[in-house]
């Protein structure tokens, strides 16, 4: 059994999944439609409830 | 060896957060004055990937030894500069952050000539901080394969059936007889309305069939020893006999209790009652003598004395009233809330399944509360703008989810933090939620805030695959920032250090020379308190030792 993962949306939860992942030592394959990874949570400036700008 | 110092500075403009408020080339310039720099390039983003090649393209080009990027906080971007120096082939511990941004661009938007003026001096400071620092080798230390799961509620069950099935080796410890937690006393669990007990007798199956689960039932923690990937814990059951365990990692699943009625509402537990005996009566038929039902949410919460919404009374509240009505079509419900709180697709289409079938909602406000009376309720409608007076045979209080007071003694015997609610409280409610801020500690389900079953297990699942990373690994790398005895022989062996280390991380020896404190490296938060109190100044902080600072305190006198 192959024991490499594919990740589809490379939003914040793609991002996230992906990370866990590698660090288990998992080799993941991230794909996303757009040119850049980061999803809406890249768009955005501050988010509640911390209004930081951190993903 | 003393080698001659290659300092490169880079400068970030961070668009304009930092460009836009001070002269980057001007602190560019200035620091191509300071001793040690033999090489400064101003970046337009210094995080962005051109500007990281820039970092490796200096370091290579300009056979760099230090390299120093003033920019905006460590939070952010310091593994991206140490991973770029590391790549490029310089110890990254032999790099050095200046944050011109936090502490100098934004705070002092309005002065310009000051702020260049700050930056310049932050800048020396860092160079001179920069020459002394020494390289680092980050430290690993093995993971034992197993798991402690305290709590066996549906979070911990699940918790503890997902790192089983893993094939890792996990101590489920619950301090009641029986398993199954707060799930045990409910009816029907929505959305689904699915039978409590069958579910959740099913998990405990489950887990009692899986070889990788040792079960603990009426037992507690006494205390927990060691760090992450070593942890020494001993519990105690009620026979009075003493557990030992050797585990990696620690998921606390302790879930939450409903506040005590007592005292709200009229509250006698007869007529007046809270929504877990509601629950018991489903389960047992006892609700076919009364016809006029009156829920009150938000019952001793979202007031002064208790800010928070409990998030779940809502939805089991109007499950509840249909489940009421389902057995006796003719009962008339009232619902007194406060706001709805009816997230997602699901639970929407719930209450206005509720709605369909008759069931009343009135809207009363925090200033005028719901009178019980001996027949009826009064309430004040927020939105007719009148009192009601509604016949009542039996009222129910939907309390909220609160934290029990044990957290308070886990808590420290754990060395986590709680909240202002006594919940348990995560690293970083968006970056890291299901850690603690100490390594290898994980929280899920209502021990962490209210939250529905589903809720509390999708946390559970997260918080064992978060944890089973350490396990997956089997070693631990930690940053080599930690103190050390590093004048050994000035240590006389008080003990103030290891009885102050908040991490347990300093244990006392005996050596040739007598007793002496040791740091154990992987437990080390590098937090500094132990260094400060050493009256012998035997204690030395790894990468903020005495010489880095006082050479930057040295460089801000300067000018
Ligand atoms: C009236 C009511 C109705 C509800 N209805 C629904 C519903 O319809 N649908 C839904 O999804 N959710 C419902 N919920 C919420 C649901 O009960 C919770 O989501 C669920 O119980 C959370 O599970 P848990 O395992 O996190 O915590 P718990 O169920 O509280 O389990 C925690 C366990 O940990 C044990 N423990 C505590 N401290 C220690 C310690 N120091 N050492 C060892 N063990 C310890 C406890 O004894 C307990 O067994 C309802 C809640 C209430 C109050």
């Amino acid at each position: 059994m192959s024991e490499d993962v594919l990740v589809i949306g490379g939003g914040i939860a793609g991002i996230q999944a992906s990370l866990d992942l590698a660090e288990m030592g998992k080799k993941v394959y991230l794909v996303e439609k757009k040119p850049s990874i980061g999803g809406i949570m890249a768009q955005l400036d501050k988010t509640f409830p911390t209004n930081d700008c951190s993903i | 060896m003393e080698e001659k110092l290659r300092i490169g500075v880079f400068v970030c403009n961070c668009g304009t957060n930092i460009g836009g408020f001070l002269d980057v080339p001007e602190v560019a310039e200035y620091s191509k004055t300071l001793p040690g720099v033999v090489y400064v390039k101003e970046n337009l983003f210094t995080c962005s990937e051109s500007g990281v090649n820039e970092i490796k393209e200096g370091i290579k080009n300009n056979n760099l030894n230090r390299v120093v990027v003033a920019a905006c906080t460590p939070l952010t971007h310091e593994p991206t500069f140490r991973a770029a120096c590391e790549e490029a082939g310089l110890n990254p511990y032999l790099f050095e952050f200046v944050n011109i941004r936090e502490q100098c661009s934004w705070v002092h938007k309005n002065e310009r000539e000051e702020a260049t003026q700050k930056a310049k001096d932050l800048v020396r400071m860092g160079v001179a901080r920069a020459s002394k620092l020494e390289p680092k080798d980050r430290i690993t230390a093995g993971v034992i394969p197993s798991a402690l799961v305290i709590g066996g509620g549906i979070s911990g069950l699940s918790a503890a059936l997902s790192l089983a099935n893993r094939g890792f080796k996990v101590k489920l410890i619950e301090k009641e007889k029986k398993l199954g937690g707060l799930v045990k006393s409910l009816y029907k669990i929505y959305p689904e309305n699915i039978n409590a007990e069958e579910y959740i007798n099913q998990k405990i199956n489950e887990v009692k069939k899986n070889k990788n689960i040792n079960v603990f039932t009426s037992t507690e923690i006494k205390n927990v020893g060691g760090y992450i990937g070593n942890y020494k814990v001993k519990a105690e059951n009620d026979k009075g006999n003493e557990l030992n365990f050797d585990i990696g990692v620690i998921i606390v699943a302790t879930g939450a209790k409903t506040l005590s009625p007592e005292g709200l509402f009229s509250y006698d537990g007869k007529k007046v009652i809270d929504m877990l005996q509601l629950e018991d009566k489903l389960k047992n038929d006892g609700i076919s003598q009364y016809k006029n039902f009156v829920m009150i949410l938000c019952a001793g919460s979202r007031n002064n004395e208790r800010v928070y919404c409990s998030r779940i009374c809502c939805m089991s509240a109007i499950k509840n009233a249909l489940l009421i009505k389902e057995k006796n079509p003719e009962s008339k419900i009232f619902i007194l809330y406060r706001d709805l709180q009816a997230y997602g697709t699901t639970n929407e289409e719930t209450l206005r399944r509720a709605k369909i079938n008759g069931i009343r909602f009135v809207n009363y406000s925090l200033n005028k509360l719901p009178e019980v009376e001996d027949n009826t309720v009064r309430v004040y409608n927020e939105i007719l703008g009148k009192e009601l007076l509604i016949p009542a045979d039996l009222i129910i209080l939907a309390t909220p989810l609160v934290a029990p007071e044990d957290n308070e003694n886990l808590s420290k015997k754990l060395k986590v933090t709680l909240d202002e609610n006594g919940f348990y409280l995560e690293a970083h409610i968006k970056l890291r939620p299901l850690d603690f801020s100490t390594n290898g500690i994980y929280v899920c389900g209502t021990a962490h805030w209210p939250a529905s079953t589903e809720e509390s297990t999708t946390q559970a699942l997260g918080a064992a695959a978060r944890s089973s990373i350490h396990l997956e690994k089997k070693y631990v790398m930690v940053e080599p920032i930690v103190s050390s005895v590093y004048y050994e022989d000035e240590c006389r062996g008080c003990g103030l250090c290891a009885s102050l280390c908040p991490s347990n991380a300093i244990e006392m020896v005996e050596t040739p020379k007598g007793v002496k404190a040791k740091v154990i490296e992987v437990a080390c938060r590098g937090c500094g308190i132990c260094g400060a109190s050493c009256y012998r100044h035997a204690i030395r902080m790894n990468h903020f030792s005495d010489e880095q600072i006082k050479a930057q305190i040295r460089a801000f006198l300067e000018e």
